[in-house]
């Protein structure tokens, strides 16, 4: 039953993303992109991690899709045309593609053995450690310093919009 | 097997019963604004305007959905599915009761049970994140309606509705968040539980009035913003008629139209039903058993069944004769069923809960009688520059209280 969850929502993410590139208009564009945030929430849920499942969809498909999407129905774009794209780009684009798809999956497999073939296998429901509590203790203990940078540099992206936006204004 | 078996009844019972609320809330909310604006509202088809509701069902089914030339068709018939699809999808999770235990019977030469089952769908272990996040992403449909329309007035309303649900989301979570911090956990049915006993014997603790902090004021931010979030005047501003013609719906007709309805309501509903249960105690009962408290339901139903039965006595209209008795009949039948002690723990905590929900939704209706509506700059203001710093001075101060008490 896990296993298939996890591939139809594996096959829907990857498929979303896929779309993500192909679609010519933008919204549906971010749509497909929804899809992928929704299906990678999923993916977390069945991997334990309740938690970030909840907030990948409350942040990331709900909050900032919805600002993409807001975006794009008020400069109201339209289908992007495929011309004008260059020569070297239609010609390369897939064997470029292709080698680097081969070279980060070489990279990952020779740094990172652990999500290798060679990797114990990953059970479902094995991992419990993905409620709010258990994600609240690691944040305020042992990620405190990323924590804190992390706020400070949203601090700042704040100031930076207020600045921006002031300027429009004056 | 026994649970898919379960689930199904239960899925079909929530379904039916859900359903046949949103069409009614319809006609309360008809009839209680036209009482408000001392009106008779409906009353023409069937007793008191009973039928209404399957009149106006019947109505929106058999009348033609008109597709518009000039629309995306893909997304213009999409965004209606969504906004119910999320709409309908929240209510799995809320828990309406404490549950029902059948015990073991025989029949038919086989011995059946014991069956316990919840009266929730889902109990999800993150129930009110989980409610916050299908709610986010439920402005997806309003927005792609106002979009897909290909239409000045409907993309006006969906542009208002994104901007009006990612803002009111953030007053919104904190305002839920204050409570969690004395309760904590995130399950609905825990929320509730840790809500139940009564200080002094007699102030119960929901979290409205819970001792180090009391959330008043987290409850009335979260009905603010509820009523953002579920598009319901005084901020009702992707659909403001005067201004935007319908808002986002302007180019939907028939069940198309009807379903982006049946979302608001549902929206309502479910909004509702976390308020009780985050600040008004889900289930617990006002007042402790001991004072009698067990009592209010099988009065209340029997009192409506009695001044039916005298209304019948003396008729209003030639068909009261009949209909009357048989509304006062169903109703010493519920009054009966709430004072049988065998059904008294199963009913009781849905008769608390339910009534709360209704009168937050009664609250709903009234506001929407009484309050005109905002202008959008005034909406995106009170919720900046008002809401959101007093729903982060009250989480700060709750936070506070707490840790000084533990």
């Amino acid at each position: 039953m896990d296993l298939f969850f996890f591939l139809l929502f594996a096959f829907i993410a990857v498929a979303c993303a896929v779309s993500v590139v192909l679609q010519k208009h933008p919204i549906s564009c971010a749509l497909s992109l929804v899809g992928t945030m929704a299906s990678l929430a999923v993916l977390y849920l069945l991997l334990g991690a309740e938690f970030i499942a909840m907030v990948q969809v409350i942040v990331y498909a709900g909050a900032i899709m919805v600002l993409f999407v807001f975006v794009i129905m008020l400069l109201n774009a339209g289908e992007e045309s495929s011309k004008g794209r260059s020569w070297i780009a239609k010609i390369a684009g897939l064997p470029a593609l292709a080698a680097l798809l081969g070279i980060l999956g070489y990279a990952m497999l020779t740094f990172y053995p652990m999500v290798g073939p060679k990797a114990s296998l990953v059970h479902f429901g094995d991992f419990t450690g993905g409620g709010a509590k258990e994600i609240g203790t690691a944040l305020f203990t042992e990620y405190l310093l990323p924590f804190e940078v992390t706020s400070i540099l949203i601090l700042i992206a704040i100031l930076g919009a207020i600045v921006l936006a002031r300027k429009e204004i004056d | 097997m026994e649970f898919l078996i379960i689930t199904s009844i239960k899925l079909a019972l929530i379904l039916f019963v859900f359903m046949t609320t949103l069409a009614y809330l319809q006609w309360v909310e008809r009839k209680v604004i036209a009482h408000v604006q001392v009106r008779m509202g409906p009353s023409r088809v069937g007793p008191h305007g009973l039928l209404q509701p399957l009149a106006d069902v019947i109505k929106l089914i058999t009348k033609e959905g008109v597709l518009p030339p000039h629309v995306n068709t893909f997304y213009y018939l999409a965004a209606p599915f969504l906004s119910v699809f999320f709409a309908l999808i929240s209510i799995s999770i809320i828990p309406f009761g404490t549950g029902v235990e059948i015990p073991a019977f025989h029949m038919g030469g086989a011995t059946y049970g014991p069956y316990k089952t919840m009266f929730e769908l889902a109990d999800a272990n993150m129930g009110i994140l989980l409610v916050l996040a299908i709610s986010s992403m439920g402005v997806y449909g309003i927005a792609l309606a106002g979009w897909s329309s290909n239409n000045k007035y409907a993309l006006m309303g969906g542009l208002r509705s994104s901007a009006q649900m990612i803002s009111y989301e953030l007053p919104m979570s904190l305002a839920i968040a204050a409570p969690l911090l004395s309760i904590g956990s995130l399950n609905l049915r825990q929320i509730s539980d840790a809500q139940a006993g009564y200080s002094l014997g007699v102030i119960p603790h929901w979290a409205i009035f819970a001792f180090p902090a009391p959330q008043f004021f987290s409850f009335i931010i979260f009905m603010i913003a509820a009523f953002a979030e579920t598009n319901r005047i005084p901020f009702d501003l992707p659909e403001a008629e005067n201004e935007l013609v319908a808002g986002f719906h302007v180019e939907y007709s028939s069940m198309t139209f009807a379903s982006f309805f049946m979302a608001e309501y549902a929206n309502m509903v479910t909004v509702c039903s976390i308020a009780t249960l985050l600040f008004l105690g889900g289930w617990q009962p006002l007042w402790p058993a001991a004072y009698g408290s067990n009592f209010v339901a099988p009065l209340i139903f029997a009192g409506a069944g009695a001044i039916c039965m005298l209304h019948g006595m003396n008729p209003a209209r030639p068909f009261d004769r009949i209909t009357l008795p048989v509304f006062g009949v169903i109703f010493f039948g519920l009054a009966g069923l709430m004072a049988f002690p065998p059904t008294v723990p199963i009913l009781m905590p849905m008769f608390w809960f339910l009534g709360k929900v209704g009168f937050l939704l009664f609250v709903f209706i009234w506001i929407r009688a009484t309050l005109p509506r905002f202008r959008y700059d005034q909406l995106m203001g009170f919720a900046w520059k008002f809401l959101f710093p007093v729903a982060l001075a009250n989480l700060l101060i709750t936070g506070f209280l707490v840790a000084l008490v533990s």
